[in-house]
């Protein structure tokens, strides 16, 4: 048998999963045909707030191939409410979720009707020919105006937009002082105002779905990033037994938050199926999925701090308003609360009190977008440290690092009550600084600025933390999430030494399939390419959590380290059996179990097929090598690092060019340092388009107007530089495998180092915010208009 | 309207509605779904395939329009279970997570090394404007163009499938059995 001598972790093995993604063999939800399939299209509301009087389906249900034309009344009684998982507060409020909408449409987009067809191009073509009858009601698309008091309702029955208040106060939680007192006494208090735009992920495969009702249980594939998620609350939704239907997530194109849902689409699929006894599939198209997938961010952000003149931060008071839109989805009012504990990030600050109102109004509902909370605050901090710097006439970096918490300080409980595990931010920072070339950029600066060089020079930084690996089920009950955050997995050894590896992460792009296959392979010794991966399937993985909230490698392969262990210790008692030793007798290694002193050895690959014969086995030992295992996480975990970004900016024209990226990043141990490096480019591609290009726009009315890519800018290779990307490695103390979670950092991290870039640039023009993103018309306009 | 087609070496012959989109027919039709959807205003590149050697995004061409024509998919692109350059380097050099985006980056990307063999990193950048990626930051499918542009690059090697003007004349010398992809 191979043993396996250099380690597999930390290797840059190149992944598994890419034979079939570079020669087209995959397996994407949309590609999938069953006998009969039938297509469904839907028709949606063309506008945000609005009574429906009447549906005409009579033309539609006449037109070629139409099978079955289905409205919200055909639903009513079976559709139920689509799922909110978060109730932030006993008396949150929660207007009914319909699929398929009834009586009202609530914002554009909503779908109103479905048409089942033997193609889609009849599915398509008979939508045009229903006819809807709507009658205005008001559009509600400010958040502040929704507030104040006489404002017109999105939801009347509720008898306000405002949907919940959460607070967190650190004088009340004991785990810090009182706010105002801080505030008061503040030599230097400064008060911001950010505006986090509204996103939308806008992964690359549109959501697709497959429903089979045909046969003992319902099939449902999906493009979705949670198969057992969407199992269960189908099941609670629609009153479904839940042994009865089963989620497979085949290939999946990307998520970011965005395929973290249970979604009206599935729903709609599965009744309509069943009512019709065939399998249908819908598929929608992007102009579809920008308008009615999920949206992200959305929330106003007042931040009040105060500092001592010496640079000591002593309080800081955060005030959000964050848009949920229409509906209450799966997370969406607990995406603010995950922010909660971010706003002190790094720092050291003695008193904090935030306070978040979740708003109604007629547009997209909002939920998770990749980092969900942790960017929105990391953004504004980050953001505050430089205007707290301008203030005290500080280097916002020394603000930083006078503020931060030191090394030897670890582990550190903050005053949002977390505990940080592990860092170093002051070797991260070091490194970063070293890679950029800090002090002479900012002696170009200095240069530019004395000569008046209409394109300024501004230096960025962001030194950033999150809360990753979700999460401590008890931490997400005291939260009133509505489930754990444990994950479970599998690890099976089949007769010929094989293994195969069920996880309950479901993955959809992140490599999971590569990274676990490491991981087993050094635990139990074999061959890399003697681990299989399965995952995505409710049938093969039958209980799971899923993929979101960079949870996959800390919580997902601790799970399967678990079940490794497992495997492991009744292989050891075989072995003894067959070597005729005591199990205590026998250490571990490179796949053998070898007796003390000796040489003499059998490998685990061997015994898998002694215990598959079962001819000679220890009295009480099962015949099998298979274990499952149940992980929960007893903390988050804390990835960190220092982001440092050069923009240039035309001063005449308003236009932005990235002139370097540095971003060194601490992750903690690192299982496969090429799939950590290309999440990190690719989360710095998403946070910078946010800071540069992209932003959901409404019209008055309430319409989308960026519906399409031609208006939603998602960056081009051609818009984004290179990026100078590398780590230090500071282990978490809270897994066995020393990992932090990487899937969300550059995005979080680099939002606000390109913006304080900008900003930097400009300041001693007078400018001291420009809203994102950051176009030539806003950058111009914030420097020929002077400060905002 | 009946068309006659010859796709990654195989030659159909099928009556489509004239409206039906090329995507939709080596999607639907043909079954080769390796090529994907991802948009519908031709910004996304999803569906980038070759038509005559040239790239276009299938999703902006009739199926009509293709009638008598040579196409190349993403399925057409190894040969006798040989990766080809390009697929290779994005398996190398991490170009892709989800590989939505895959199938159409690496033809735009052939498209790219035919018009210019030896491009800088901002001849690549340009080159794949048209082709959006959400995972990757593009870095690493930057890297990868250009590997395989020194792969491909004359006396580099075995001489290597470039899929140019010339390539009609290759393809019809191929059979069928061996013109079916995969690796």
């Amino acid at each position: 048998m191979t043993s396996t001598v250099e380690p597999e972790v930390g290797r840059a093995r190149l992944r598994k999963e890419d034979a079939r993604l570079i020669t087209g063999r995959t397996r994407w939800t949309d590609n999938i045909t069953l006998p009969g399939l039938l297509h469904m299209a839907i028709l949606r509301s063309p506008v945000a707030h609005a009574r429906i009087t009447n549906i005409d389906t009579s033309e539609a249900r006449e037109s070629s191939g139409v099978l079955a034309v289905v409205t919200g009344a055909d639903l009513a009684d079976e559709q139920g409410s689509l799922p909110c998982a978060w109730p932030i507060t006993e008396d949150m409020k929660a207007p009914d979720a319909p699929s398929l909408a009834v009586d009202t449409v609530n914002f554009a987009g909503e779908a109103v009707a479905v048409v089942v067809a033997r193609s889609s191009y009849e599915a398509h073509d008979a939508l045009d020919a229903i006819d809807v009858d709507y009658e205005d009601l008001p559009v509600v698309l400010d958040m502040q105006e929704a507030i104040a008091d006489g404002a017109d309702l999105v939801h009347p029955g509720l008898g306000t937009n405002s949907s919940a208040t959460w607070i967190f106060d650190s004088g009340e939680a004991g785990s810090g002082g009182n706010v105002d007192e801080a505030l008061g006494q503040g030599e230097v208090v400064v008060e911001r105002t950010f505006r986090q735009q509204r996103l939308i992920p806008a992964f690359m495969e549109p959501r697709s779905v497959v429903v089979d009702p045909t046969g003992e249980q319902i099939t449902m594939w999906s493009a979705t990033q949670i198969p057992h998620i969407l199992r269960l609350m189908l099941a609670m939704t629609l009153g479904l037994p839940e042994h009865k239907v089963r989620v497979i997530a085949p290939d999946v194109g990307g998520g970011f938050g965005g395929k973290l849902q249970v979604t009206p689409e599935e729903v709609i699929s599965l009744l309509v199926a069943r009512k019709l006894g065939r399998p249908v599939k819908y598929t929608e198209s992007r102009s579809e999925s920008l308008q009615s997938a999920h949206h992200g961010r959305d929330q106003i952000q007042k931040l009040t701090m105060s500092a001592r003149r010496d640079g000591t931060i002593t309080g800081l008071k955060v005030d959000l308003l964050a848009d949920m839109g229409a509906y209450l989805r799966l997370v969406t009012p607990g995406v603010p609360i995950l922010g909660a504990f971010m706003f002190n990030a790094i720092y050291k600050i003695p008193a904090y009190r935030f306070t978040c109102t979740n708003v109604f109004t007629n547009k997209t509902p909002t939920d998770a977008y990749r980092g969900a909370g942790r960017p929105e605050a990391t953004f504004a901090i980050e953001r505050m440290m430089d205007e707290v710097a301008v203030e005290l006439g500080m280097e916002p970096l020394e603000l930083r690092e006078k503020n931060w918490i030191k090394h030897e300080e670890f582990p550190f409980t903050t005053v949002s009550t977390l505990t940080y595990d592990s860092g170093n931010y002051e070797a991260a920072t070091e490194k970063a600084k070293e890679l950029f070339g800090y002090d002479a950029l900012r002696a170009e600066q200095a240069e530019r600025r004395a000569q008046g060089d209409p394109v300024q020079l501004g230096i960025g930084i962001s030194t950033f933390t999150e809360m990753c690996g979700l999460a401590p089920s008890r931490v997400l009950g005291s939260l009133s999430y509505g489930a754990g955050g444990w994950e479970h997995a599998a690890v099976r050894m089949l007769p010929t030494g094989k293994v195969e590896v069920v996880t309950g992460s479901s993955p959809h792009g992140q490599g999971h399939e590569t990274a676990w296959s490491q991981i087993v392979a050094d635990q139990l010794g074999v061959p890399f390419d003697d681990v299989e991966v399965l995952h995505g399937d409710t049938q093969s993985s039958h209980k799971g959590l899923d993929t979101y909230g960079s949870r996959s490698l800390t919580v997902g392969a601790m799970a399967v380290l678990k079940a490794g262990a497992k495997v492991i210790e009744k292989a050891r008692t075989v072995a003894a059996h067959m070597m005729e030793c005591s199990p205590d007798d026998l250490e571990f290694a490179h796949g053998k179990f070898t007796v003390k002193g000796t040489d003499s050895s059998t490998g685990i690959q061997d015994v898998a097929l002694a215990v598959f014969a079962a001819h000679d086995l220890p009295d009480g030992v099962e015949p099998s090598l298979d274990s499952e295992a149940t992980f929960d996480p007893e903390n988050f975990s804390f990835p960190h690092g220092t982001h440092l970004c050069a923009a240039e900016v035309d001063t005449e024209t308003g236009a932005v060019r990235l002139r370097s990226y540095v971003s060194v990043d601490d992750v903690g141990a690192v299982v496969n340092p090429l799939i950590v490096e290309g999440q990190v480019h690719g989360g710095l591609a998403q946070g910078i388009a946010q800071a540069l290009f992209e932003e959901a726009v409404h019209d008055e009315s309430g319409t989308l107007t960026t519906g399409t890519l031609v208006d939603y800018l998602v960056p081009s290779a051609a818009d984004l530089p290179s990026f100078t990307t590398d780590r230090t490695e500071t282990r978490s103390t809270t897994n066995e495998l020393g990992v932090k979670g990487v899937g969300e950092a550059g995005t979080i991290a680099s939002t606000p180092a390109v913006v304080n870039a900008i900003v930097d640039a400009v300041r001693h023009l007078g400018v001291n915010d420009i809203e994102m993103p950051c176009t030539p018309m806003r950058v111009w306009q914030a420097i020929h208009g002077g400060a905002r | 309207m009946r068309i006659s087609v010859t796709v990654d070496g195989t030659t159909y012959t099928d009556d489509v509605e004239p409206r039906l989109l090329l995507v939709h027919y080596l999607r639907e039709r043909l079954g080769k779904t390796g090529t994907v959807v991802g948009c519908d205003t031709s910004n996304c590149g999803a569906c980038t395939v070759h038509l005559d050697g040239h790239s276009v995004k299938s999703c902006s061409v009739l199926a009509v329009q293709a009638d008598g024509s040579e196409i190349t998919t993403i399925e057409g692109l190894a040969r006798d279970g040989q990766l080809h350059p390009l697929q290779e380097a994005f398996h190398d050099r991490h170009a892709l997570q989800c590989g939505f985006c895959t199938p159409g980056m690496i033809m735009q990307s052939l498209d790219l090394l035919a018009d210019n063999p030896a491009p800088d990193e901002q001849a690549v950048r340009h080159g794949l404007e048209g082709n959006l990626c959400r995972c990757t930051g593009y870095q690493n499918i930057v890297s990868a163009v250009q590997d395989a542009a020194q792969k491909m690059s004359p006396g580099a090697g075995p001489e290597v499938e470039r899929v140019g003007d010339e390539m009609s004349g290759r393809h019809q010398a191929r059979t069928p059995a061996t013109s079916s992809g995969g690796e």
